[in-house]
């Protein structure tokens, strides 16, 4: 049995040696251009003239294009059609594509963008929330509102109250190979593109767009990224489509990458946030009414703001039951990089927003925030709730859906930016017994972190460090230390409940050996691995008899982009339908050879056993071929259970939760604002884990990169609106050297209630937020400063932690 | 007419003309080479994914000028391994899970066997992660990393020990 192993990394001999290829690894033939973006220098303008004649003059060039001189419009966007690849006259952000320079190398084309002369008329810049909210400058129409009960009323009857408002900041992808396409034009007009993203479908679709071709004439391949995070999921268009244009005007294969300082110039960040809050509760701390505002900086295009935006929302309770709540979402565009998909896609933010909450409610009241926290908790459930049908398309649903569709006729559908706002009318979830609902009306039906959280506080000491803290506080003057126990709950599957489905094709090969390709991307996550382990188990066979092959809209099609942590829950199972079909086919013909019962033939060990023989898999199958036997499979599915209406509000957007719990102690230099983690311990729930060691990554990468995001990755805009911070002198990513000094992670040993592969979790996303612990850390580090409450906003840097510490000890 | 270096490239001596005497040594050997494991995350020193040996200590080759490498030895993420068999540190970076998406590994790797000849780590944990940070991994397998070095650090002193025996 392969599954649940902790097997190395795919490709673990290719990576230590060098001899793992990502896009700019590729030979190219010697012909091959490259290509450059010459990029706007002001925020917002309109450019009133540009010579290009330096720049064509420039050794090596060999062509340059403006937007007048594309196919068409060209367009980027995953979502709203409102990123043209180039810009026309009118500036929208500092950094935006102005024109295209192709050149005999990457070299020539980067120097040579730069002789442009362009001069522009500014025009002022809407850069910050403030300035949005002034001029109504956002997306959809109005605020997003969802609620549940009167809110405003709960906590005008409450005993208590407090109000207050968090700030934290995006955060840069910095994904270690940076953005990268090439292009290979073929006969008949056709393209392949080999790119570095997470959405080989989304690719095919812009670029055969872009062309003016069906999607036929489109193949992408994706072999692997050096990372992504979400910044490959719509941010590696551009550079696809450009390659491609170019690869069509001139012939010859294109190729384009972006050097850092570019990548970060360019491309969308995570969105940053400012959260007002207003909360009732009782004398223990009890919350009964919570009201939220969140602003939200999207930049200067839609891109996939929207649902980033919903996700935010859906977390706004994270773990704990709040009766009466209404949280009030304001996606405010601004000339700055479109905001994108990163790890936890407003997770993370709307989480944030009430874990702070909490502790602002525990410091009020003088009580322990882990206490007050346990508190709010969901109400424990045991075991879980009975099987529901799954719903089905009601006629009168389809014909909404149609007509949607010719509102959009060239959408890209696998986008999880398209607009599907026809509400589902498939029957609302049924909430069983003593089982509680979360602000958007799903059933909480597993909730385990009660237990996890008693675990975790017991195998971490929380209890005997948190009277250590205090003692150590109550004498040391300049050094404090903090202590901060913070839960996760995180909601699995993609909002638009349509993009919940995944394609597989499998080949058993007459020799034994297996090929399987899925619509999944490997960007280090462990896909690829967890897959074959799943079609490995499928046919009781060794991991080496599987090969997983690049990613590659030709072999599976309409795939969604590998996000939302769904990569395994979709692909395994896909893998597994497609595994079940060719193993029940040979089955039935191995039965017929040896009249046995083809249910009692069994795939173990590298051997077929039917009817008291057992014969290798390799025979096996040149029986089946000799037979007749087809032997391969695509496999299909889709997520059950989903139901979701994202204008209300309300349904089931998720198929089940992921948990988990951290526990952090920081020290803080309250003279330098500097502080360290001195220890962290995590409790995480991966389900019955498909490859512990996998998800033990995740779990540790996750955690590093959470806390990064709200200490120490502060991305800077300057009054006009030039990020100041794009490169890694500037920007602080976290070092090998800022781990905790203690960092232990254990795996939560469960099932998954719902019926996903091997019952595991999906473990992508969830683990970011445990790193929260480290920011509520240092809020009670700070805290131990004076009485007051710090508001520490992220990231806390040391200049922010100073600057909350002098608040607190000398009220300035 | 272009200047050219003679250098040893894994163990090879190679002539080569410089068409562009402001070329580093990461672009040579990407470019030129046709040496691709050493990658390029941010080619301005400050990730540390192009790492390589020049003279058996580590650089951050994308801030080298290939220029000033004439007669000097350089060792790539290419040329570590002996045939088939693994060079220790690699085997430990298999055995400890110490990556992710691969991308910094090739840096990692090399930057780990310079830091291990330096000798002035040894197997202390806090030691390596000090001398490891000059490379990201922005995947954050730091403690596989800080494990496998320790690992790979206490098998090849064995080895030493057991070779001078
Ligand atoms: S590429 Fe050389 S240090 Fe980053
Ligand atoms: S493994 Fe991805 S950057 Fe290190």
């Amino acid at each position: 049995m392969s599954v649940a192993k902790p097997l190395p990394h795919d490709a673990a001999k290719l990576h230590v040696t060098g001899a793992a290829r990502y896009v700019d690894d590729m030979p190219v033939p010697a012909d091959c251009l490259h290509l450059a973006f010459g990029l706007s220098t002001v925020a917002a303008g309109r450019i009133t003239s540009i010579d290009f004649d330096p720049v064509r003059d420039y050794p090596g060039v060999v062509g340059v294009w403006r937007a007048k001189d594309l196919p068409g419009p060209c367009d980027c966007s995953p979502s709203n059609h409102d990123e043209p690849l180039l810009a026309g006259n009118t500036i929208r952000y500092l950094g935006q594509p102005v024109f295209l320079v192709a050149a005999t190398s990457h070299h020539a084309a980067r120097h040579a963008v730069r002789a442009v002369k362009m001069e522009v008329q500014k025009r002022d810049a809407i850069l910050t929330v403030d300035e949005a909210m002034a001029a109504e400058s956002r997306f959809e129409e109005g605020p997003r509102i969802w609620k549940r009960g009167d809110a405003g009323e709960a906590i005008d009857a409450a005993p208590h109250r407090i109000e207050g408002r968090i700030e934290m900041g995006g955060q840069e992808h910095f994904y270690l190979e940076g953005q990268a396409a090439l292009a290979f034009p073929q006969e008949g007009g056709d393209m392949v593109v080999h790119s570095s993203t997470q959405h080989p479908s989304e690719i095919q679709h812009k670029v055969a767009d872009a062309l003016g071709v069906p999607m036929h004439a489109v193949r992408v391949e994706t072999r692997r990224m050096g990372g992504g995070f979400g910044g490959k999921e719509s941010q590696g268009n551009a550079l696809a489509i450009a390659c491609a244009v170019v690869a069509q005007a001139t012939g010859r294969p294109v190729k384009m990458r972006y050097d850092r300082d570019d990548d970060m110039t360019i491309t969308g960040k995570r969105h940053d946030f400012r959260i007002d809050y207003c909360a009732g509760f009782d004398d223990e701390g009890r919350l009964l009414g919570v009201e939220f505002e969140q602003f939200t900086r999207c930049g200067w295009a839609q891109d996939l703001s929207l649902p980033v935006a919903d996700r935010a929302m859906l977390h706004a309770d994270n773990a704990y039951y709040i009766p009466a709540m209404r949280v009030e979402s304001h996606r405010l565009k601004t000339n700055t990089q479109s905001a994108t998909a990163f790890r936890g896609f407003g997770g993370p933010q709307g989480m944030l927003g009430i874990e702070r909450v909490l502790d602002h409610v525990a410091h009020t009241l003088g009580r322990d925030p882990l206490e007050v926290r346990r508190l709010n908790y969901y109400a424990p459930t045991k075991g879980g709730a009975a099987p529901r049908p799954p719903a089905a398309d009601s006629p009168r649903d389809i014909l909404a859906k149609k007509k949607e569709l010719e509102a959009h006729p060239d959408e890209d559908l696998t986008s999880r930016g398209a607009q599907d706002v026809t509400p589902d009318s498939s029957p609302a979830p049924t909430v069983p017994e003593g089982v509680q609902t979360t602000h958007y009306g799903q059933p909480v039906e597993d909730f385990i972190l009660h237990e996890m959280t008693e675990r975790l506080a017991e195998s971490c000491n929380y209890a005997e460090r948190r009277r250590a803290v205090a003692a150590w506080n109550a004498e040391n003057p300049v050094l404090k230390r903090g202590l901060a126990l913070t839960p996760v709950k995180f909601g699995i599957s993609f909002t638009l409940t349509h993009l919940n489905q995944a394609g597989a094709l499998v080949h058993v090969y007459q020799d034994g050996s297996i090929s399987m390709n899925h619509g999944g991307t490997e960007m280090g996550q462990g896909l690829f691995q967890k897959v074959a382990q799943v079609a490995a188990t499928s046919f009781g066979v060794p991991l080496e008899s599987v090969k997983i092959t690049a990613t590659d809209t030709g072999k599976v099609p309409n795939t969604s982009a590998t996000a939302a942590s769904s990569g395994s829950d979709l692909n395994g199972m896909a893998v597994k339908a497609a595994c079940d079909e060719i193993r029940e086919r040979m089955a039935e013909h191995l039965a017929k050879l040896h009249q046995d019962n083809p249910r009692d033939v069994r795939f173990e060990e590298g051997m077929v056993k039917v009817g008291g023989e057992r014969i290798p898999f390799a025979e096996a199958a040149q029986l089946c071929y000799m037979g007749r036997v087809s032997l391969s499979a695509t496999g299909f599915y889709k997520v059950p259970k989903l139901n979701w209406d994202r204008l209300k509000g309300q349904g089931r957007p998720f198929f089940y939760f992921a948990y988990g719990a951290a526990c952090s102690e920081v020290v803080v230099d309250t003279l330098t604002g500097e502080h360290r983690t001195l220890a962290t311990h995590i409790l995480h729930d991966c389900g019955s884990s498909l490859n512990p060691a996998i998800d033990r990554g995740q779990v540790e990468g996750g955690f590093v990169q959470g806390a990064g995001w709200l200490t120490s990755e502060e991305l800077v805009w300057d009054e006009t609106g030039r990020l100041r911070t794009h490169a890694p002198s500037t920007y602080k990513i976290p070092a090998c050297s800022d781990r905790p000094d203690v960092f232990e992670v254990e795996l939560w040993d469960g099932r998954n209630i719902e019926e996903t592969i091997y019952r595991s979790k999906a473990v992508g996303e969830p683990p970011f937020m445990l790193g929260i612990s480290v920011l509520m850390a240092l809020s009670d580090a700070v805290a131990a400063c004076g009485t007051g409450y710090p508001s520490l906003d992220a990231p806390a840097t040391p200049e922010r932690v100073l600057a909350a510490v002098r608040k607190l000890r000398d009220g300035v | 007419m272009s200047p050219s270096i003679s250098l040893t490239i894994n163990g090879e001596a190679r002539a080569v003309a410089l068409d562009d005497p402001r070329v580093t040594l990461l672009d040579l050997l990407r470019e030129r080479l046709d040496l691709p494991g050493t990658k390029k995350g941010c080619d301005r020193g400050q990730c540390g994914a192009c790492t390589v040996l020049v003279d058996g200590r580590r650089v951050n080759s994308c801030l080298t000028l290939a220029a000033t490498l004439d007669g000097a030895e350089i060792t790539t993420i290419e040329g570590l391994a002996l045939g088939e068999e693994l060079h220790p540190v690699q085997a430990a970076f298999i055995e400890n899970d110490a990556f992710q998406c691969g991308y910094c590994t090739p840096g990692q790797i090399m930057s780990a066997v310079g830091l291990i000849s330096e000798g002035s780590a040894g197997d202390d944990p806090e030691r390596i992660r000090e001398g490891m940070s000059g490379n990201i991994c922005r995947c954050a397998a730091y403690h596989g990393i800080t494990i496998a070095v320790q690992e790979a650090t206490r098998n090849m002193i064995r080895t030493d020990k057991e070779d001078a025996a």
